[in-house]
């Protein structure tokens, strides 16, 4: 199982398109909590068997082509769960407990549809996820094998509960960030890091906060061509296949 | 009146809606909760919004799982929640219908839950919408209210029923009932939903707009266009 961000959170985008040129294939996605660009290329290119995720969304540009064509289509299993559930599991994980148990879900279906989630009067017991890799995309490593995240939280819960992270990277810091008082708050320690790759814009078109923003019109005219398996392979053809074109334009 | 966009109307039915509440959070890709939560802070410089998805100035440092962990506590007393279906006993559908599939639940299953004020709102009022019963209830609770495209409902807690409250200017009181999928409750007479005030438009057009631009720039440039009048001529 591989953890992925949503894409307001540093996604590996960089990576996420070598996977794709690399033809990986049965990936199971874990959204933490939701998924979005980088798993619709994903789904599209073939390379995804199931996905757990609160949900798959562009945001402002609109559905997700590929996910909703290959659900349509029976071609890709969803388990459906929601934000805090997946924050629990994890955080399970990370505590290496076998359960959290979670208040306030019990008037939905998911409750009935995940046979793993077990209702317990008003609180329902959801079993831990360990994933195998979480990936993601940091602002900084530095010299000791540590990434900065900032405020993005949510990858060091992955982190923590993932037996490996791959993290892809802006820019190297000489030394030790962790002896560095203002910067360590946002930092997930080497304990956690399996590999780093060193790539320069690596979220585009999504953004990295502070340094670049999100490239919104390359999204939404994503999401346009990804409308249809035509347009989506023109796609993956013209921005990710085709080397010379693949990396970000700026 | 001076003429007014239908995201407006909606945006400061919404600010009405926020009377009395402390705290709003607003999920993903609701531009106009959003506005109608900065139109309300305008009025009430203490109440406090908290937008989940916003790029710079995200009010959370602990991740996504922050907002949960609030609402946990009783610290939000206002979200929002949209849906593929919503029907008349409340529940929303986030998923899956008529052979569809929709982006998917996101927080919806908790929060609803564990918010007190959960206001319901879809723009698209039809029988599609709103319906009967949802094929896939990703969150049941306790709505405060229903607000359309087209009308305003507010929940009935005792009977666990939607009264209607009013409609919006162009529209009646046969096509609501036309376009509703589910069976709710309305006075003998029903009033017309009341139109923005000048001053509320002022707000809109001036210090939301640009609000609003920087976190949903497709939207705000579609609602306020830049020839659309500024502030200082409304």
């Amino acid at each position: 199982m591989l953890a992925l961000p949503p894409d307001y959170s540093l996604v590996a985008m960089e990576v996420v398109r070598a996977l794709i040129r690399r033809k990986a294939r049965n990936l199971r996605l874990l959204g933490v909590p939701i998924l979005g660009l980088s798993a619709d290329l994903l789904i599209g290119a073939g390379c995804v068997a199931e996905v757990e995720t609160s949900a798959v969304s562009l945001g402002e540009a609109g559905l997700a082509p590929r996910f909703t064509d290959a659900v349509e289509k029976n071609s890709l299993l969803v388990r459906d769960a929601t934000c805090p559930a997946i924050h629990c599991a994890l955080q399970a994980a990370e505590k290496g407990v076998p359960f959290m148990p979670l208040a306030g879900i019990s008037g939905s279906d998911l409750v009935k549809e995940r046979e793993d989630w077990k209702a317990q009067g008003d609180v329902v017991l959801v079993p831990a996820i360990r994933p195998d890799i979480a990936l993601f995309h940091a602002r900084w490593a530095d010299e000791a094998g540590n990434v900065w995240v900032g405020r993005r939280r949510e990858l060091a819960t992955a982190a923590h509960a993932s037996r490996l992270n791959f993290v892809s990277f802006e820019e190297k810091k000489p030394g030790d960030m962790l002896d560095d008082e203002i910067l360590a708050p946002g930092v997930i320690s080497s304990i956690y890091v399996s590999g780093l790759a060193h790539a320069p814009r690596g979220a585009w078109p999504l953004g990295m906060p502070g340094l670049y923003g999100a490239d919104d019109m390359h999204v939404s005219q994503y999401a346009k061509a990804a409308r249809t398996h035509e347009g989506f392979l023109k796609y993956l053809d013209e921005w990710i296949l085709t080397p010379r074109k693949s990396s970000s334009p700026a | 009146m001076d003429s007014y966009a239908p995201e407006e109307l909606l945006a400061c039915v919404i600010a009405g809606l926020l009377a009395g509440a402390r705290h709003a959070a607003v999920g993903a890709s609701s531009p106009i909760p959003a506005s109608g939560c900065f139109l309300r802070k305008n009025l009430d410089p203490a109440f406090r919004i908290s937008l989940q998805q916003r790029r710079e100035s995200n009010p959370f440092t602990e991740g996504s799982r922050e907002l949960f962990d609030l609402a946990g506590q009783g610290r939000i007393d206002v979200f929002f929640l949209g849906g593929a279906q919503i029907d008349g006993g409340g529940a929303i559908n986030l998923v899956r219908a008529e052979g569809k599939r929709f982006p998917g639940s996101f927080g919806s299953a908790y929060m609803y839950g564990v918010v007190p004020r959960t206001i319901l709102f879809r723009e698209e009022h039809s029988r599609r919408t709103l319906v009967p019963q949802v094929e896939f209830a990703s969150a049941r609770g306790t709505p405060a209210a229903l607000l359309t495209g087209k009308a305003l409902f507010l929940w009935q807690k005792e009977t666990r029923r939607f009264r209607l409250e009013s409609f919006h200017p162009g529209s009646t009181l046969e096509e609501i009932r036309d376009l509703t999928g589910f069976a709710f409750d309305a006075a003998a007479r029903v009033p017309q939903t009341a139109g923005p005030e000048a001053a509320q438009l002022a707000i809109l057009r001036g210090v939301v707009r640009s609000t609003i631009t920087d976190i949903y720039p497709d939207f705000g440039r579609r609602v306020w266009p830049a020839a659309s009048p500024r502030t200082d001529e409304a």
